[in-house]
């Protein structure tokens, strides 16, 4: 029943497909190519490897290795900072008025501005695009942590005074769970953000990875390879946000299940 | 055990307790009724030592309260924020077990016992949100009664529930304070349970609260929902509590209802 519902919502993807084929290749313009030929260049570039390599190619891991490494290296960086941060301030709210107008103005500066900055300031390559990841998706996740801590039920803090919970035992067993719906909700916004951060980041400051990739395509009038980079990083955010999900579903399971019931 | 003189606190210059004095016995169970507003909460809230009263003195075997005691245990009213909804049943009783020095085992051990004698042997792997409101009410006294504290606050336990829910849950903490031996203070705003239920009434008058009568129930420890409530001296009692709660004056001396 819920397959033929899910493919009862998916029609409209081939149907896309389809009208993308037919217009391209009507128009015959050079920067448009049918999505046939990007999907076969994809597959020469990335995906027509050995299947030891999971059919993956020496160019594909030449390319989306150091991207993925960078994507998750900054994000997971940037998630023990931000909740450690972000417990911290949530907790104590003279530190938080303290900090609230930093903590505002850092996160309206657009982050890309700050590449040039981190270029100065670190080296090209992974230590200014790390730095670019990293203060660009620490917001989200900083200031959902911060709510999440500061609006902790009082009769759960209440409880855990009455029946003499330890700092750590309140820490891990009440004030952390009962912040995470919040913090997954800012986690899952940093990693599309990282996830843009990173291909900024390598266009910029890169040398090698997808998004130089996709600059130094676009430079050398490949267009089908260009348009490939772009499929492939849209295909990458879907499956990041899809396991995501998946994740925060399992560990969110009681949330879920106490929204349904009261 | 538990001495409370001359309690007063006030919320900006808005006096809520004007003197509250009563003793609790060691093993008794003691239930306070009073007018919606009259500063209950407030007072179990200072037993319990979350908010320091403005003035009077509290003292716990001895002790004065000043922080929350070591040996206290409490249920609230509102079940489903006071349970953990991320943790089991047995995990939500086991977890205060740790500063007891328990280790793993010992502690689930007590959880399952404790689960077993509030008539939840098998709903130790449940969440919380799984379970009925009486059933979470369940689990909340389980794990006081896991804790094994010397006094037990009940605020407004049996709130929320429905009726049948809350006859089954007036007799069941009326069984744990039999066979346990733990001193209960239990606030409601239910004149009938609180006779029910206790072997004394404090009556609270409006704020600025005092104790307008101190009653001693005298029906025995065993007490059935129907039968209980068909005795004489319970209409009786349950009359003067509810004159006193509208703010009457008591009609029979203290000392002719203890006869009953």
């Amino acid at each position: 029943m819920n397959v033929v519902k899910a493919l009862g919502r998916l029609w409209l993807v081939p149907v896309a497909l389809v009208a993308w084929e037919v217009v391209t290749r009507v128009a015959e313009q050079p920067f448009f190519p049918p999505p046939s030929a990007i999907l076969a260049r994809m597959y020469e570039l990335w995906f027509s490897g050995p299947p030891s390599h999971l059919l993956l190619t020496d160019g594909a891991l030449a390319d989306l290795g150091p991207s993925l490494a960078r994507l998750f290296t900054g994000w997971l960086v940037t998630a023990v900072i931000g909740i450690a941060a972000g417990i911290a301030i949530g907790c104590s709210p003279r530190l938080s008025d303290y900090v609230d107008p930093l903590i505002q103005f850092g996160r309206a500066v657009p982050p890309p501005l700050l590449v040039p900055f981190f270029l100065a300031l670190l080296k090209l390559g992974t230590p200014a695009q790390l730095a670019t990841i990293v203060f660009g998706v620490i917001w989200p996740i900083l200031l959902n942590t911060i709510d999440g801590a500061r609006t902790v039920d009082r009769q759960h803090l209440e409880t855990a005074r009455i029946f003499g919970f330890s700092a750590a035992q309140r820490l891990w067993q009440v004030i952390l769970p009962s912040a995470m719906p919040k913090i997954f909700a800012g986690l899952r916004l940093a990693l599309s953000l990282a996830l843009i951060l990173m291909v900024i980041a390598e266009i910029f400051a890169g040398t090698d990875g997808i998004g130089y990739r996709l600059l130094y395509t676009q430079r050398s009038y490949l267009y089908p390879d260009m348009w490939g980079c772009i499929v492939l990083l849209g295909l990458l955010g879907y499956l990041l946000n899809s396991a995501f999900l998946l994740v925060e579903r399992r560990v969110l399971a009681w949330h879920r299940g106490a929204r349904q019931t009261t | 055990m538990l001495e409370i003189t001359d309690l007063v606190h006030s919320y900006g210059s808005h006096r809520v307790l004007g003197g509250v004095s009563f003793s609790v016995a060691e093993g008794e169970l003691v239930s306070v009724v009073g007018p919606s507003g009259c500063g209950k909460s407030t007072l179990l809230r200072s037993v319990a030592g979350l908010i320091r009263p403005s003035g009077g003195r509290i003292t716990l075997g001895g002790e004065p309260v000043e922080r929350t005691p070591d040996n206290l245990a409490i249920v609230f009213q509102d079940y489903s924020r006071s349970l953990f909804p991320w943790m089991s049943a047995a995990n939500n009783v086991a977890l205060p077990l740790r500063r007891k020095g328990m280790d793993r085992r010992r502690r689930r051990e007590a959880a399952m016992t404790a689960l077993e004698q509030v008539g939840l042997a098998d709903a130790g792997g449940k969440f919380p949100w799984e379970m009925s409101g009486g059933m979470q009410q369940r689990v909340s006294i389980a794990r006081a009664l896991a804790y094994r504290p010397s006094l037990l606050l009940m605020d407004e336990p049996f709130g929320s529930v429905d009726a049948q829910t809350r006859e089954d849950l007036e007799d069941l903490v009326l069984n744990v304070c039999a066979h346990h031996g733990i001193t209960i203070l239990l606030i409601t705003h239910d004149i009938d349970e609180s006779v029910y239920v206790g072997d004394r009434v404090i009556v609270l008058t409006r704020s600025p609260t005092r104790v307008a009568a101190d009653l001693e129930i005298g029906l025995g420890r065993s007490r059935d929902q129907i039968a209980t409530r068909q005795l004489d001296a319970f209409v009786r009692l349950r009359a003067e509590v509810g004159r006193l709660v509208r703010g009457g004056h008591t009609t029979t001396p203290a000392s002719v209802l203890e006869k009953h």
